[in-house]
Parts: structure tokens; C-alpha cells; sequence
């Protein structure tokens, strides 16, 4: 078991503030269900523009219901330049703190109220709002966040990044990245500014050369290891038709790998809708 | 506070009989069996006797058993061991839903250039022999599935499977660590070559297991610096847990038949109350083919740390396939192996019986469960108003 504060323990068992508000001032959505934890947090204000009521619903461990009641608990009362200052830190802190693994639960919750706070004074109702280059694909984590953990909690290694935003949690490929924002921060060098990833409007040419430059780089060289290779032979939308040449052709192994290999690369360098399929002979 | 154990397949009470035989052995009889004198002689009839017990349970030959220190030992040793010693290329075959204990090593040979076949498995949790068929044709293989799996209890067909691999001039290894002492087990009629034994699994305690090596198979040694086990594994015999497996092995096949039956009825009746109950809840795995002790269930829109929390304060012990729980940010890499979506992932919630459960655990479980999931739901942002 995890080593849960008395209070940690008390508001997971009676979470304060639980339920939707009607015509709330402002409501942030954070988290996913793919993620494992989410929280929703609606809050209305008073004529001081105090907020007069807050209430939240969360899908997550004990930590993460703990952290959302633990900050409806904090804000009511605040105003919301009041409010906006509280950080994931004091959100543990009025908890007894969290375990080192769980402090991503704070930081949901920091994460929830700014959204919240946007909403009220933009009138977005967008979910979270991403800002900056996506690091961590597998928990959809950018680098201004990373940075911002990384700044607010003096971090030093990439494992607590990990713990407080879940960056570099899924399957790694994004750990050097973060080793290096970390390295930034602590020299307080300039800004490195991040190749940019392609987004979604590729042209079909555009797609076709990227498709043809993974398959060169990273699929490949592993098959002519074995004395096969791979052919591109048609692009159709979302549809990657190729071919198995050479040791691979007569492979049955082969067609193991073409699904877990050769369409996991191209949906990570290329498009994540993409579906490998193989040509006819 | 009434405490309820289900979590019998992270570990189970080692039995009162087992502790019993084992303590004569921390205090008069602390020889060392290979030893020529009477302190270890008489030590060394009680290992054998052990030996005897364990081959009985799975009808081996009492040569054909080896100690280890772990389930986890044994799987390392079975499968490294069977791919070292073969004198020509061979690929390994094992399944998606494996435990680490099989899943790691297999990992770590390819890393240094064993081919590795991963077999997938449909939504029931059950691999396809056909593509175990279409592995086996790439070569000859050591092949390592698991009898059942420890987190869904799904059984895989493993006498078929085996009969696919030993045609095929494979080698067959099987991890029943979590199929001992459950269902029977008999390697006179099932021509496994390897086979993983686990004593805390079977009502002894943590720190004893067993591989099975058919005789004529081939396979090095992991541990070297000893003649014992016959010069298989290096190192001072484990004595008091060896007797105490024996003990325990015995005791687990007097326990096949009627025992068994009825946790299964336990086990039935605790699934029926719980779909009975509560709404939105998934049973995931092959229930036509599963432990008679597991069950894994799914609850939607709600997450499996915070129901174990909740259950533990009401002294019921169960574990969860969550992100959550494991310290990783993943759920189970069975239970997404399976395509179950996400939020079913991190909701599933194990429940593995043994044969110190009653009836009024079960009852207990019904009345304490239900109220929980309702209490955690309201909390959900997901779960219909």
C-alpha cells in the first residue's frame, strides 16, 4: 500500500465539495480516462468575485480524490488572482504531502483550476489547453508543462518528471527529451526551439515523404538484417500498402511484425491514423 | 474488524500443517544434506521425501524435480537454460499476457538476438493455435505459455499447444505457478518438457519453487557453484521450505477434488452477486476456460486503486489490474492485451479465492462491494448521473 497521510486518507474516504455546479462561473476538464486519472472542477463567484462554491468529480486513485477535495477546500473564499496562485506544492502540502509517485494527483488539480479560471475569462470550454510542442506522446504532456513542474518543484531527473506530470511514463522514447529540458532549465540557457512535429494537414506528397523517410530510417535497416526488405507500394487517406521483399516474402513470421512494427513507427513519425496493409501479390 | 482475504493468487496463508513440518527443521535437523555424517544424512531423507511429495502432485518422477528459490527462479532457468543449451539457432515462443517472469527473460534474449515471437490474444484472453502454428514454422523454438494466468485466470489450451510443439521438435515449457494445486496436473499425459512451480502460490511460504525437467532435456545451468540438484543448481538445499513444499503439495492434492469444488461454487456465487448488484461492471477473460479461485471484473467509470482502499477499509484484501496500484502509469499489460478500453483497465478489480474462504466471506463482500462502487461513481465525472 501507499503511504497516505492521515489526511490524505480522510478526504479520499470523505471527499469534500463532490458534484456539479449549476450555471457555474467557469468548469475545467483535465486527464483522460486513458490516462488513468481525470477531474472536472466547476466553481461559481460571489458579487466580490470571491468564489462562493466549488465542486469537483474525479476518476482516479485515492491520491487524485484526495488532491481534488483537498483543493476545492483550499480556493473557496480566494479570489481568483488569489486562486491562480496556489500551486501543485501547496496542494500536497495541505495534504501532509504525497507520495514522490503520486504528486502528478497535485498537479492535475493545479491543472484543473487554471483551466476553470481560463474558461471564466475566455469563455473556452476547451478541455485542457495545450500549449507549446508535445513531449510525451503516450500522456499527451507538452514541454511548457514539463517545464513549468520542472521550475515550480525543482526537479532534477527525469523519473520525477515522470511522477509529477506522467511525462516519460508510457513507453520512454521522450526521456532524453526531457533529461534535456531539465538540463536547459538548470543552466537557464536560452529557449532550444524544438524541430516541429508534423501536424495533421500533411499534403498526400507530404505524407508519401515522410512515409518513405521512416521506412528508410527506422524500418529498414532492421529488416535487411535478416536479408529482407520493405517496398512502398500505395498511399490511399489513412491506407499504407506495402510490400515484404526479399528474405521477408516468403516469411510468415514476417507479417507478426508488420503490424507491430512497421505500423508503430509510421504512427509515430508519420500520422497516428495510419494502417499498414499488405499488397496483393 | 471481520478481515476477508482474496488475494490468493499474489500469495495465499501458508497452512498450518506446513509451518508444523518445517520447524524441526530450524532447530535439531539444521544439517546440511550433503554432508556424510548423521546430521546431514537424516536431513537429506526429508529433502528426497519432499521430492517425492512435489513429483506426486504432478505425476513425475522424483529425479525430475528440481528446488529453486522461486517461481520467478524457475522461469528464468527453463527458459534461458533451454535456449543456451541447444547447440543451433532456435526462437522463442511465448504469449502477450505472460508474467514478467517469462516475459522479462524472453525480452532480455532478444536483446541479444534470439528471435521472439510474442502470440497475441483475442478479448477473451485466449491465444489462437494457429498462430502458434504459423510461430512453430519459422523453426525450432522453446515455447513458454502459461498453464493459467495469474491475473485473469484464463487456461490456456496447453496440452494442445503442447502437442503442436513437441511435433514440431520444440521444446515445451509451461509456468503453472498459478495452475498448481487449482487443476490437475499430470505430465505422464502431458509431454511438457519444463514446468514452474511457486510454494507461497500453493499454501507454503515465499521463498520455494520448483522447475520440473523432463529427463533427456537439455538445459544450463543458471546458478553455478555446486554439485547439488544433481549439478542443475549450485547452492546449499533451502531445507525447511523444501519439506514444508512437500507438506504443501501433499495437502493441495488431497484439496483437488471436493475442495476445489467448492471454491469454484464460491467463486460463482461471488460473480453472480456482483453483476447482480452492480450495474455497468464487465467479467474479463474466458470464463469457460478459467481457475476455479479468480475472478476479474471491470468497473466502469471508476478506478481500481481507490476500490482497494475502500475494500481494505472494510478488511477485504483483492488486488487491481490499475495504473494506479502497480506505481507504473499503465494498467495491466494483460488486461490491455485483451483490447479491454482503458477506462475498463483501470477499473478491474481481481478477486482470487483459496481454500480457506467460506461462504460468509462472500456474503460479506456482497454487502460491503456494492455501496463502494455507488459512493466512488457518484465521485466519477464519467458515470451517467
Amino acid at each position: 500500500m501507499w503511504e497516505y497521510t492521515d489526511k490524505v486518507l480522510d478526504h479520499f474516504r470523505n471527499p469534500r465539495n463532490v458534484g456539479t455546479i449549476k450555471d457555474p462561473d467557469g468548469v475545467g476538464e483535465v486527464g483522460s480516462m486513458a490516462c488513468g486519472d481525470a477531474l472536472k472542477l466547476g466553481f461559481k463567484l460571489d458579487k466580490q468575485g470571491r468564489i462562493a462554491d466549488v465542486k469537483f468529480q474525479t476518476f482516479g486513485c485515492a491520491s487524485a480524490i484526495a488532491s481534488s477535495s483537498a483543493l476545492t477546500e483550499m480556493i473557496k473564499g480566494l479570489t481568483l488572482a488569489e486562486a491562480e496562485k496556489v500551486t501543485n506544492q501547496d496542494i500536497a502540502n495541505f495534504l501532509g504531502g504525497l507520495p514522490e509517485q503520486k504528486m502528478h494527483c497535485s498537479v492535475m488539480g493545479r491543472e484543473a483550476l487554471e483551466v476553470a479560471i481560463a474558461n471564466y475569462r475566455t469563455g473556452k470550454t476547451s478541455k485542457k489547453i495545450l500549449e507549446g510542442q508535445v513531449v510525451c506522446h503516450c500522456f499527451g504532456v507538452t514541454e511548457d508543462e514539463i517545464v513549468r513542474v520542472v521550475r515550480e518543484n525543482r526537479l532534477t531527473t527525469v523519473e520525477q518528471v515522470t511522477n509529477y506530470c506522467k511525462a516519460g511514463g508510457g513507453c520512454g522514447k521522450c526521456r532524453d527529451e526531457i533529461e534535456a529540458i531539465i538540463t536547459r532549465i538548470r543552466d537557464e540557457e536560452p529557449a532550444v526551439p524544438v524541430t516541429p512535429q508534423p501536424g495533421p494537414s500533411l499534403t498526400t506528397l507530404q505524407k508519401i515523404r515522410l512515409i518513405e523517410e521512416t521506412m528508410e530510417k527506422e524500418i529498414r535497416p532492421a529488416l535487411k538484417k535478416d536479408g529482407g526488405d520493405i517496398e512502398l507500394i500505395d498511399v490511399v487517406d489513412n491506407r499504407v500498402v506495402v510490400a515484404l521483399r526479399g528474405m521477408c516474402a516468403n516469411c510468415q513470421v514476417a507479417r507478426f511484425t508488420l503490424k507491430d512494427v512497421v505500423e508503430a513507427k509510421l504512427r509515430e513519425f508519420v500520422a497516428p491514423n495510419l494502417v499498414v496493409e499488405e499488397a496483393h501479390p | 474488524m471481520r478481515t476477508v482475504y482474496l488475494d490468493n493468487n499474489a500469495t495465499t496463508q501458508p497452512a498450518p500443517e506446513v509451518i508444523e513440518a518445517m520447524l524441526p527443521f530450524f532447530t535439531e535437523l539444521w544439517g546440511n544434506p550433503s554432508s556424510m555424517h548423521v546430521f546431514g544424512g537424516q536431513v537429506r531423507r526429508h529433502v528426497e521425501l519432499a521430492r517425492a511429495q512435489v513429483a506426486a502432485l504432478i505425476g513425475a518422477d522424483p529425479s525430475e524435480i528440481l528446488f529453486t528459490s522461486c517461481g520467478t527462479e524457475s522461469d528464468n532457468m527453463a527458459i534461458r537454460g533451454a535456449v543456451e543449451a541447444a547447440n543451433a539457432p532456435i526462437n522463442v515462443i511465448t504469449s502477450r499476457v505472460e508474467h514478467p517472469a517469462v516475459l522479462e527473460p524472453c525480452r532480455m534474449l532478444k536483446e541479444h538476438g534470439v528471435p521472439v515471437i510474442e502470440l497475441e490474444v483475442d478479448g477473451k484472453g485466449q491465444i489462437r493455435l494457429d498462430d502458434l502454428r504459423l510461430a512453430l514454422s519459422r523453426g525450432r523454438a522453446v515455447v513458454s505459455l502459461m498453464w493459467a494466468n495469474n491475473e485473469t485466470g484464463v487456461i490456456f489450451p496447453i496440452a494442445e499447444a503442447t502437442e503442436l510443439v513437441k511435433a514440431s521438435g520444440g521444446i515445451m515449457h509451461t509456468d503453472a505457478v498459478q495452475a498448481a494445486g487449482k487443476l490437475p496436473i499430470d505430465v505422464r499425459h502431458l509431454p511438457v518438457d519444463l514446468l514452474s512451480l511457486s510454494g507461497h502460490k500453493l499454501h507454503a511460504p515465499k521463498g520455494i519453487g520448483v522447475l520440473f525437467i523432463r529427463r533427456g532435456t537439455r538445459i544450463r545451468p543458471l546458478l553455478l557453484g555446486g554439485h547439488q540438484e544433481s549439478g542443475k543448481r549450485g547452492g546449499t538445499e533451502n531445507v525447511p521450505y523444501i519439506v514444508g513444499l512437500g507438506c504443501a503439495c501433499k495437502l493441495a492434492a488431497r484439496a483437488l477434488g471436493d475442495e476445489i469444488t467448492r471454491v469454484a461454487a464460491l467463486r460463482d456465487r461471488l460473480q453472480a452477486g456482483i453483476l447482480a448488484a452492480c450495474p455497468d461492471v464487465r467479467v474479463n477473460g474466458d470464463e469457460a476456460h478459467r481457475l476455479p479461485n479468480t475472478l476479474n471484473i471491470s468497473f466502469q467509470y471508476i478506478e481500481g486503486e481507490s476500490i482497494l482502499y475502500h475494500l481494505s477499509d472494510c478488511g477485504i484484501a483483492a488486488s487491481s489490474g490499475s495504473a494506479c496500484t502497480s506505481g507504473s502509469l499503465e494498467p495491466s499489460h494483460v488486461i490491455r492485451a485483451m483490447g479491454v478500453p482503458f477506462m475498463a483497465a483501470h477499473g478491474s478489480i481481481r478477486f482470487s479465492l483459496s481454500r480457506y474462504n467460506t461462504a460468509a466471506d462472500i456474503e460479506y463482500v456482497l454487502e460491503n462491494l456494492p455501496p463502494i462502487i455507488k459512493k466512488l461513481r457518484v465521485i466519477s465525472p464519467f458515470a451517467a448521473p
